[in-house]
């Protein structure tokens, strides 16, 4: 799975390394530091270090350290109480070193200039988001990741806005724009109208997830094309992934976005002057907030860049999903008190000892089981993997990395063996009503889940409805069994992932083979347990300590004896 | 049945110990819906470092309990943990023993007025056996003390814990004096009245001790008032009591009071303050003249009432009369609502802290979102009382006049709450 999956090619790696005592790539700290200086900003620098959690195999990480530098540009008339972020977040590469050019010369054009009201930092980040994250924490004086980080010696203010750049090369066929953060968390949409503004003066070509805007939207394809768009930044924002720096600003209230500059085999090319100019068009835009950006919306779905769908719109549509679910408790609710009345006719059983209305005639203790149980099999997917990576990369031959997604998987498959189990602690007075007790908690549980993560996260929240929903209603021990089966084992919150990757490349036009998807889902599983790790993303925890264990409940109702 | 008691016990110190221990003590002692201003542990160190200091802790907007919170912890501050878990399981202890001796004074009322013959006679399957009552005390010590909203309250060292464990006592000895003296009762009804409305008035945090003992030793006489008087000086009285009345910090909990009062104009806010505060004792005199022969029952609606209408509550007010309802499980047949409104209540108490992240954190939401969540639930609680006070009205309407009805012309009749 990479150059470090081999435990031998790995220690060879390292040997070397610390023979050369020098990584293999290193920001150029010291000509960072001169040429600001030079340019004439405040500079200063800011080392961080950080073990993860596990080997990563996508970015070729483990033990990262690095520094970051940034220089800050002193607004010649104002009090130093706000600023604007522009950042350039540089990889274990060279592959930004042109947006470091760019920043660079802007630093040079804005020096030059009076009007500047806020200050402005420019920040280069090294091993992008994790410098970025350490930079963010020691600003705000937090520590939600664990970072270890020296504290920054220069400050400007609270934060307005942050602007994040990403070049491949010196010229640029269209700009791409990022929104989506953590967790799902956008920007305001003043800041992309912003942009879309600035591109538009300067006659430059921008993108929304790739895709060009579509001008004809009176016949059919302008709308398709904006479903695309639209279904790409669903995907994007239910995965929960800082798409870019931006995403880690988002979360300290600083409205951000990150640019990319594209260069694919179109004929115009427009060269980094063009893109200079935009950014500094937006930049002098923002010096002029007098307040924060709060006017636009927050929440809000983009099928492409002049058009937004806003919360009013779409959130009905997840309520009536959750409709679904309430429904069918309040119907199996009904059922249960019919047959407890039924019941209670002939002979006058004694009252139900059972002292929490909502399951009765069964009895609390017998749902108690089955949802420990779950909790407990979710529970151990959320910390066995990370924890049991070193057994088991000693009793298999396997690298940490693949441990970790292999457990996963393991523990995983291991809760659908759970029902034959699970029986065997429970002992019902009425079988053929503990599984109507149980798939009412099980109904209601999914909703409150569902409902919270709609609220924070839309996309995730939908997503998961339209795949989780139909499956738990319809679950029940009778009826074709193996039907339910198959189709609640392709809901499942794994499976949902799985699919969605395919989707996601399939909209992107870049189709996956079944091989090849599988391992982008290997991959996938093991960046949402790291990015949960040294972001905080919620992806993993909800669908490990929230969902799987709602989803194991419906899977033990359709086995029920 | 000591022992399944120092089982649960044991249980829950464990959950509580555990979660002492872990990092979700700090966050969940900052949540605005397990602490309030008059509530919070900060606030007590606060006081007792300005103490320290040789300054008055009601001299700042800081500190709103009363001395006896200042004299408990000047010495135990350093065990406050402990202290937390043991009011815990003091609460739960008396509350047991409470209701133990209530169910044998309801199994002897009940054995005495079917002897009397006042029951209908078709009513057989409403009257209560000793076997299943045998378990409520267990079940009552068991929902308090394993209450989500009760372990969140002890986590966060909230002094509502105290405030419950002062009303727990109040109960016992309550029921344990109008045990030994049957034949007082409507004296004890008197003073339970008083006890109430001392209750009520004691909102700021119940300085109910010097109530307790005289209330025991003295057999209960209205002269306790004047003893609850005495024991906290006049100024620290009236500086406790003012805050809990005029409402001056409008930090958001999940009562009714913050928002209003956050939008009102300075004019109009003393009359509002008078209208809000009504609310909580204005119910007291139509449900002590309705509920008389009922004074447990009457206690239980009266501490919902309280939990609910004052000024800064928590979820530790709540978990309070929650405690209570399998005393009242034999309802349950004639409780209506009872799955809508269990529902509202457990989304509600989700949605709280997921609003305020949306409010205070992610900034894509505003007062408005976390208000109406804090309105339902006050909703819910409202509905979930009133369907209690309905089913034990009818539940007693039908032992007195059997339990299938019919109208003058013999048609089933359907009983009708006006």
């Amino acid at each position: 799975m990479g150059l470090l999956s081999d435990p031998v090619r790995r220690r060879a790696l390292a040997r070397l390394v610390l023979r050369l005592n020098a990584p293999l790539w290193a920001l150029p700290v010291a000509w960072l530091e001169r040429t600001m200086r030079s340019v004439g900003l405040e500079v200063y620098t800011q080392s961080f270090s950080r073990k993860l959690p596990f080997p990563d195999e996508t970015h070729e990480r483990y033990m990262v350290s690095g520094t970051n530098v940034y220089g800050i540009l002193r607004a010649p008339r104002a009090a130093s109480t706000e600023s604007l972020v522009l950042t350039v977040p540089c990889g274990s590469d060279s592959t930004n070193s042109q947006a470091v050019g760019l920043l660079l010369a802007l630093a040079a054009h804005f020096r030059g200039q009076i009007y500047w009201a806020k200050d402005i930092i420019f920040l280069v980040t090294e091993h992008d988001l994790l410098g970025t994250e350490a930079w963010l924490e020691a600003y705000h004086d937090v520590n939600v990741t664990g970072m270890q980080s020296s504290p920054l010696q220069g400050r400007a203010g609270a934060i307005q806005a942050a602007v994040a750049l990403e070049l491949s090369s010196d010229v640029v066929t269209s700009l791409d724009v990022a929104v989506e953060g953590l967790n799902g968390q956008l920007p305001n949409l003043d800041l992309l109208n912003l942009f879309q503004t600035f591109c538009q003066k300067g006659g430059l070509l921008c993108t929304l997830q790739g895709k060009l805007q579509p001008q004809d939207w009176t016949s059919l394809d302008g709308p398709l094309q904006g479903l695309q768009t639209l279904l790409l930044m669903v995907l994007r924002q239910a995965s929960g992934r800082p798409h870019g720096s931006h995403g880690l600003f988002l979360r300290y209230r600083v409205e951000a976005l990150t640019l990319r500059g594209i260069n694919s085999f179109r004929q115009y090319k427009y060269d980094l002057v063009a893109v200079g100019k935009a950014l500094e068009g937006m930049f002098r835009k923002l010096n002029h907030l007098l307040e924060r950006l709060h006017q636009s919306f927050f929440l809000y779905l983009l099928p492409a860049l002049s058009r937004f769908v806003s919360i009013g719109l779409y959130m009905p549509a997840a309520g009536f999903l959750l409709l679904v679910l309430g429904l069918k408790a309040l119907e199996l609710w009904m059922q249960l008190h019919e047959a407890e009345v039924g019941l209670e006719e002939p002979g006058g059983a004694p009252g139900p000892s059972v002292p929490l209305p909502p399951s009765q005639g069964v009895g609390l203790a017998s749902l108690v089981a089955p949802l420990l149980i779950s909790q407990a099999m979710g529970l151990a997917l959320y910390v066995l993997p990370v924890l049991g990576q070193h057994v088991a990369t000693q009793h298999f031959p396997v690298a940490e990395a693949e441990a970790v997604v292999l457990t996963l998987l393991a523990i995983y498959a291991a809760g659908l063996a759970l029902p034959h189990n699970t029986h065997r602690v429970v002992s019902t007075q009425a079988p053929d009503r503990g599984w109507m007790a149980l798939k009412l908690v099980a109904l209601i549980y999914l909703a409150l889940q569902l409902g919270c993560i709609a609220l924070t996260n839309f996309s995730l929240g939908f997503l998961l409805a339209t795949t989780m929903v139909p499956a738990a209603a319809l679950a029940k021990p009778h009826g074709p069994r193996t039907l339910y089966a198959a189709l609640l084992v392709l809901t499942s919150p794994a499976a949902t992932l799985l699919g969605s990757l395919f989707l996601w490349r399939e909209l992107q036009e870049a189709p996956l083979s079944l091989a090849e998807g599988w391992q982008l889902f290997l991959a996938a599983l093991a960046q949402g347990v790291l990015e949960h790790h040294t972001y905080g993303a919620l992806l993993f925890p909800l669908l490990s300590l929230g969902l799987y264990p709602c989803w194991l409940l419906f899977w033990n109702v359709l086995f029920w004896k | 049945m000591a022992a399944p008691l120092a089982l649960v016990l044991v249980v829950a110190v464990t959950v509580r110990a555990a979660l002492f221990r872990s990092s979700l003590a700090e966050f969940i002692s900052e949540r605005v819906e397990v602490v309030s201003p008059l509530s919070s542990w900060k606030r007590v160190v606060e006081g007792l470092s300005l103490l320290d200091l040789g300054v008055s802790p009601y001299s700042g907007a800081v500190f709103h309990e009363t001395p006896l919170i200042i004299y408990l912890f000047h010495f135990l501050i350093d065990y406050a943990e402990l202290v937390f878990m043991i009011t815990d399981a003091l609460t739960a202890i008396a509350l047991y023993f409470a209701i133990q001796d209530f169910n044998k004074v309801v199994f002897k009322k009940q054995k005495l007025l079917l002897e009397l013959d006042q029951y209908a006679p078709d009513v057989a399957e409403l009257i209560r056996t000793p076997m299943e009552m045998r378990y409520i005390p267990l079940k009552v010590a068991l929902f308090y003390l394993l209450n989500p909203y009760t372990i969140l309250s002890c986590v966060a060292k909230s002094t509502c814990a105290i405030n419950n464990t002062l009303i727990a006592f109040f109960i016992l000895t309550t029921i344990k004096a109008a045990v030994h003296t049957c034949e007082n009762e409507e004296q004890g009804l008197l003073d339970l009245f008083l006890g109430v409305c001392h209750d009520v008035c004691g909102k700021p945090s119940g300085n109910r001790l010097p109530l307790l003992l005289p209330s025991q030793l003295l057999g209960f006489h209205p002269r306790s008032l004047w003893l609850y008087c005495w024991v906290s000086p006049d100024f620290k009285l009236s500086c406790a009591v003012k805050e809990g009345l005029s409402v001056p910090d409008l930090t958001p909990n999940i009562g009714l009071f913050w928002y209003f009062f956050a939008e009102m104009f300075e004019h109009f806010s003393l009359f509002f303050v008078c209208v809000f505060q009504i609310n909580v004792f204005f119910y007291t005199i139509p449900l002590a003249i309705k509920l008389k022969e009922h004074p447990i029952f009457f206690m239980f609606i009266q501490i919902a009432i309280i939990a609910i209408f004052k000024s800064y509550p928590t979820v530790g007010d709540v978990a309070l009369y929650m405690a209570f309802f399998p005393v009242w499980n034999h309802l349950y047949r004639f409780l209506r609502n009872i799955f809508v409104l269990t529902c509202i209540i457990i989304v509600c108490s989700l949605l709280f802290p997921v609003l305020w992240h949306l409010w205070i954190y992610a900034g894509s939401a505003n007062s408005n979102f976390f208000y109406a969540i804090t309105l339902t639930f006050n909703v819910g609680q409202i509905l979930l009382i009133s369907d209690y006070f309905y089913a034990f009205l009818r539940r007693e309407y039908y032992l007195t006049h059997g339990l299938y009805l019919t109208a003058k012309d013999g048609t089933e009749a359907m009983l009708v709450l006006k």
